[in-house]
């Protein structure tokens, strides 16, 4: 059997899904929330580096590893906003995190 | 046909990891299941020939940002059955978003395959022989790519000072140590000798 581009692109395409749904269903816990970007931008990353491999072009693995970068960083940032939402909070339901009326 | 059944495997083992992680009820467990979807991924990866970016996944995600999950995840004591509530309620809605993202986007990867930009794709280019796959990264990225090479290394600075002050706090009635303080104390400063009166005792307030 034959492993073709579209193999990868589909299973891109069912990550990237799981994310968006796993956003909708767990609209309260921001840390699933996160978990879910998180699949979000690994399936960008397949794509990236599927691309890259079969175009045999070597500049889809760099935008792959700069997205890693923004990944890795907003991982740290968002977790941080949680924990000091919790500090002040005592919960991470986002729902009624509204104080700020925006 | 052993490349097959590898990438199968992996995708298979990818996709159910990445459901289960938005499925699973205890958070813990939705941090190691994001974990194994990482690491299949990573294998994936291997497979296309881009092994430098499989290993920055495994180092990047199993090893920092998924052990930081982890962290916060055991750190925060939240009730999460209460969190869970209204999940059966956005089932059926998410259900219909995600299948019509997930047709929309097999449709655009056929047609790119079929019809597009990766029409002539032959197969998978692995390293040539002259070149690896780190080496040939290298070479691209210290060049044409090095201006945004160092704009991520100022968005890692800017992340990691960020978190930094977001979290770091100076708790009240807590002693903290003071080093030039400490360090200054001398005989004259430290001791005093008071005169007690005989029979009286000493309140609390005579040893301030």
């Amino acid at each position: 059997m034959e492993i073709t581009l579209q193999h990868y692109l589909a299973v891109a395409a069912i990550l990237f899904t799981i994310g968006v749904f796993g956003i909708f269903v767990n609209r309260k816990n921001v840390i699933i929330i996160l978990m879910s970007i998180e699949l979000i931008l690994l399936a960008v990353n397949i794509n990236f580096v599927a691309f890259s491999a079969y175009l045999n072009d070597v500049q889809g693995q760099i935008m792959a590893m700069f997205v890693l970068t923004v990944a890795a960083a907003e991982a740290a940032v968002g977790l941080a906003i949680l924990v000091t939402f919790f500090r002040n909070r005592g919960d991470i339901a986002v729902d009624d995190a509204s104080v700020m009326k925006g | 046909m052993l490349q097959g059944i590898a990438f199968y495997l992996l995708a298979t083992v990818a996709v159910l990891g990445g459901l289960m992680v938005v499925t699973a009820k205890n958070p813990v467990h939705s941090v190691l299941w994001l974990i194994l979807a990482f690491f299949s991924s990573a294998g994936l990866f291997v497979l296309l020939g881009a092994e430098f970016l499989a290993m920055l996944l495994v180092v990047v995600y199993v090893g920092a940002v998924a052990v930081l999950f982890l962290f916060v995840v055991m750190m925060l004591d939240v009730d999460f059955v209460r969190l869970r509530e209204g999940y059966a309620r956005y089932l059926p809605l998410a259900a219909i978003v995600a299948g019509i993202l997930l047709a929309e986007m097999i449709m655009i990867s056929l047609a790119v395959v079929s019809g597009g930009a990766a029409a002539d794709a032959a197969g998978p280019v692995a390293a040539t022989a002259d070149m690896s796959n780190v080496e040939a990264i290298g070479r691209v990225l210290y060049t044409d790519y090095v201006y945004i090479f160092q704009a991520a290394g100022i968005v890692l600075l800017i992340a990691m000072i960020g978190a930094i002050v977001l979290t770091l706090r100076h708790k009240p009635n807590i002693k903290r140590q003071n080093v030039a303080r400490q360090v200054g104390r001398d005989a004259k400063t430290a001791m005093e000798v008071k005169s007690v009166t005989t029979g009286a005792g000493v309140t609390p307030e005579d040893l301030v």
